[in-house]
């Protein structure tokens, strides 16, 4: 006690919450000053630019037929290609976990590719590959399926990107999964199929279901990889990304504005969903 | 997934198992290996002479050489606030620490076409800020600012996600023993933090590093497509495919893949690493 | 060194985790914080350490105010309750942390850093780990390393946040020993947080029991034990055996039971005698004084003494009574489960319903 501090502190209010831990000041500077800038000062672009609009040339921007088909197109690709992860998710997730077989620790990285490859890469790999000519496609036609340049190539292309969403909020839960559980329904007499429906399903699909969602939102905003085997033809096979893209160059930025606040207000009522999601089902898990 | 195989385990049946996992390579087969396979085969499909006349074209190495100067600028700025971020909201408790953490993951959720417009609508020349800097002969949209600036917004979740959920995991009680033995802030961060939390730092760094360099939507918004000058790498690969040379494109597209690949590689050497370190040491000697 | 506490607050957001401490302890004892999860010791002794700041109040080390003493400079030994070793340095790396990081003018030359390692690791008697990382340490080990890192400081308090809480039985009782006995050599004063009565009481020279944020008692682990001031502390510390009823006319009965009070008792109401286990005895008979028909339930004869579980006849308890006998008495005695028996009471403590202190009863006269 080099220090005598008698005197200096009165006997009644000390400064609450000072820190043990130092750098509160400091990050907290950091964080709000990078979170601003970054994150929210660009919003008000949006905001400023929409507001200049009445509400009638609004409501006309955004309900044009060719943007209304546009989400249409957008949300059923999007659906469709979260599901089907959903299934193929579920299934990689399984082997992975439970199977032991040759070369599993290379599958188990290659899940992780479709994060990794920028996805204009991605866009003209699919591209080949579906084309009429190419290895997938030559197949394909034969059997009357054509992909590029059809909305199933969107669906592709955005099942492609987000693959690994699925897989990886699965596989942790299936991890952690109790035998004990199964021990006890399967030692009941229960068959694999209902051990699986009854017993794992309902302590899974929490997880898939958020894995299922993050996929679709995803796949909402999928841009780079869907432009090169969409064909983008106006109503048939052109996302609302595209759209936005589209009015910008002709530089139309009041009716980019208005679309891009539609994708921009979903996509956050969609991350706002998910995060309530998985705080409850935590809670659920953790009993807190 | 090393858990003593039990027999009463589900779907345990070699021919259930055979076929689950005949299923799930086939899979990873089509989804994943026979794409990477076709970048690079399509990149040599002309021989290596043009492979290499691809490469060292003019415009290639200008969009490599913007691509990395990107990633060069984005990823040390986002791993410092990646680290202060997680920093604050793992070891303070404060209101609003949940929205921050929320906050953090919109670039996430935001279509990165969204994000160039937000970008462009701000400091585009019709932006309120860009009209006062364009005053100020500024240009930051359709120049490498500009591109820095939205790739920094893409890529700015990518190191405190990976952080958050390990830091929160470890606690605070390393660092509260080391402040009460005497540790400054920096010497508490160099010691304690940092070798505690490097490997998933490092990770953080290669996942910001692969989107940096790889992203698409968001900066073909705000670039301006410049030959030479404004163009990033994967710009590169699209303007390359709309000419008709799929060789040229696939040329820089496996450049690209080459780096999904080594982000790979790093991943699963990490997590190769914490298995290992996670293994239960043998009671040697344990005795007192 | 002495520490005082006056007046100390703490909460949580809505939660008052402390109402008003004030305590103070004398330098060079071993003092134990004991109460129930949700009690508050632990954050009184982080207060103490620093780590919390107290709202109102102040705390002083050997007369002097260090309430506004940042962690860093109050110098005191804290050992964590889970060791909190750093996972990445070892064994020796750990325990010279806190001398390395001393500024340059203080900081001692890496030789002698070594040799106080060295000296350390002897004293904890774990030499030969020196160059182990903590994954590698059984949890006795551990606990050891993460003292003699908090001693490398030299620290004149010492502070142990649940010390042997994760430990299993045997190591616990060999390290309480060795503690005690480190205590003993050293003389610095210590504090340590406990939940487990048996260890606050024979490892302290004094006995801090909390409840709810509050102090209940202070004292020295037999007064604790022999002249409870509260319901709370008589119910924490052991076991004990409670007879609810009606005292009228100098008699206490419930049922058939019913005990007679000494001379001298001259109140009346709903009223609770409390009873150790060792202040009770059994007879085949009831005695003068009292009629307490009991049924044994179970007969436990690890230990010392042998422990009967009985139930009441013809009355009601909250919870089954618990009596000790000796082993000599029950080999010539030889109850069985099942058999009756009745309680004679010696010594007892007397509650009224709203009273917080007892008064003490005594039937044996001598």
């Amino acid at each position: 006690m080099s220090r005598n501090l008698v005197g200096f502190a009165s006997a009644s209010q000390n400064k609450p919450g000072k820190r043990v831990l130092p750098g509160f000041a400091l990050s907290l500077g950091i964080s709000l000053l990078f979170i601003g800038l970054i994150l929210l000062l660009p919003l008000t672009g949006l905001i400023m630019q929409t507001s200049g609009m009445s509400l009638a040339e609004y409501w006309a921007v955004i309900t044009d037929e060719r943007v209304v088909s546009s989400y249409k197109v957008t949300l059923w690709a999007a659906a469709i290609a979260s599901l089907f992860n959903g299934v193929v998710g579920l299934l990689l997730a399984w082997v992975l976990v439970r199977y032991e077989f040759w070369g599993k620790p290379l599958v188990d990285a290659l899940m992780d590719l479709p994060f990794a490859l920028p996805t204009a890469v991605a866009g003209i790999t699919l591209a080949a590959l579906f084309s009429e000519g190419g290895w997938y496609g030559q197949f394909l036609t034969a059997l009357g399926i054509k992909v590029a340049f059809t909305p199933l190539g969107i669906v592709v292309a955005m099942s492609f990107t987000s693959l690994p969403f699925v897989v990886r909020t699965v596989q942790p839960v299936l991890e952690d999964l109790a035998p004990e559980d199964e021990e006890a329904a399967v030692s009941m007499g229960a068959g694999d199929w209902t051990v699986f429906r009854r017993i794992l399903f309902p302590a899974l699909w929490p997880a898939l279901m958020s894995g299922v969602a993050l996929s679709f939102t995803r796949s909402l905003g999928e841009f780079g990889a869907v432009i090169f085997i969409a064909g983008n033809m106006p109503y048939v096979s052109e996302i609302t990304s595209l759209m936005i893209f589209v009015r910008l160059q002709e530089y139309d930025y009041a009716a980019a504005s208005a679309i891009a606040s539609v994708v921009l207000m979903a996509s956050l009522v969609l991350l706002l969903a998910i995060n309530l999601w998985q705080a409850r089902y935590l809670r659920r898990l953790h009993g807190r | 997934m090393s858990r003593t195989q039990s027999t009463l385990r589900i779907g345990d049946q070699p021919w259930v198992k055979w076929s689950l996992i005949g299923l799930a390579l086939t899979l990873t087969l089509l989804l994943l290996v026979i794409p990477l396979v076709l970048i690079f085969a399509q990149a040599f499909s002309a021989g290596p002479g043009s492979l290499w006349s691809n490469l060292t074209d003019t415009y290639t190495l200008a969009a490599i050489g913007l691509t990395l100067f990107v990633a060069a600028l984005t990823v040390p700025l986002n791993l410092v606030f990646g680290v202060f971020l997680a920093w604050l909201v793992t070891r303070f408790e404060f209101p609003g620490r949940k929205v921050l953490i929320t906050l953090i993951d919109i670039p996430f959720a935001v279509s990165p076409v969204v994000a160039g417009l937000l970008y462009l609508l701000l400091y585009g020349s019709n932006g309120w800020l860009g009209g006062w800097l364009a005053d100020k002969d500024i240009q930051l949209m359709f120049a490498w600012p500009g591109i820095v600036m939205v790739t920094v917004f893409v890529t700015c979740p990518f190191v405190a996600r990976e952080l958050i959920p390990l830091m929160q995991q470890q606690g605070r009680d390393e660092e509260e023993a080391a402040v009460v033995l005497g540790a400054s802030g920096w010497q508490l961060f160099r010691k304690v933090t940092l070798p505690n939390i490097q490997w998933a730092l490092l990770y953080g760094v290669v996942l910001t590093n692969a989107r940096a360099v790889g992203e698409f939507g968001a900066v073909s918004v705000v670039s301006g497509n410049i030959r030479g000058e404004t163009n990033t790498l994967p710009l590169h690969v699209e303007l390359l495919y709309q000419d008709y040379n799929v060789a040229g494109a696939f040329t820089s597209a496996s450049l690209l893949a080459c780096i999904a690949l080594l982000t790979l590689l790093v991943k699963s050497f990490i997590e190769w690493r914490q298995a290992r370190q996670r293994m239960p040491v043998s009671d040697q000697s344990d005795s007192i | 060194m002495s520490i005082s506490l006056e007046g100390v607050n703490k909460h949580f957001g809505q939660f008052q985790a402390l109402k008003d401490i004030s305590l103070d302890i004398p330098d060079g004892q071993l003092t134990g914080l004991l109460g129930p999860s949700g009690s508050g010791k632990t954050t009184l002794l982080r207060i103490i350490a620093g780590l919390e700041s107290a709202e109102h109040g102040r705390i002083l080390f050997h007369g002097k105010d260090v309430t506004r003493l940042h962690v860093r400079e109050r110098r005191v030994g804290f050992v964590f309750q889970h060791y909190a070793l750093f996972r990445h340095m070892t064994v020796a790396q750990n325990i010279a942390f806190g001398l390395e990081v001393l500024p340059r003018a203080q900081r001692p030359p890496a030789a002698e850093i070594r040799r106080q390692v060295a000296d350390l690791l002897e004293m904890v008697q774990l030499g030969h780990l020196s160059s182990r990382y903590p994954a590698q340490l059984s949890g006795g080990q551990k606990q050891r390393i993460a003292l003699a890192r908090a001693l490398a400081m030299k620290p004149e308090i010492l502070l142990l946040d649940e010390p042997f809480g994760a430990l299993d039985a045997k190591v616990r009782k060999d390290l309480r020993r060795w503690l005690r006995a480190l205590h003993d050599e050293l003389h610095f004063t210590s504090v340590f947080v406990t939940h487990d009565q048996e260890e606050a009481l024979e490892l302290s020279d004094r006995v801090v029991v909390m409840s709810a944020g509050k102090i209940e008692q202070v004292g020295g682990p037999q007064a604790l034990y022999a002249e409870p001031e509260s319901r709370f502390v008589f119910d924490f510390l052991g076991h004990v055996n409670v007879l609810g009823g009606s005292l009228e006319q100098q008699r206490l009965s419930q049922g058939d039971a019913w005990v007679q009070m000494p001379e001298g008792v001259d109140c009346a109401g709903e009223m609770q005698l409390y009873l150790r286990p060792h202040e009770v005895r059994l007879q085949n008979c009831p005695a003068l004084h009292a009629h307490l028909p009991l049924r044994i339930e179970s007969i436990s004869l690890i230990g010392a003494e042998v422990r009967l579980e009985l139930t009441p006849c013809g009355w009601d308890a909250q919870e089954p009574w618990e009596v000790g006998i000796s082993h000599v008495e029950f080999n010539r005695w030889q109850p069985q489960r099942g058999d009756r028996c009745y309680a004679v009471p010696d010594v007892g403590h007397l509650f009224g319903i709203e009273q917080t202190r007892p008064r003490t009863l005594n039937w044996v006269e001598d």
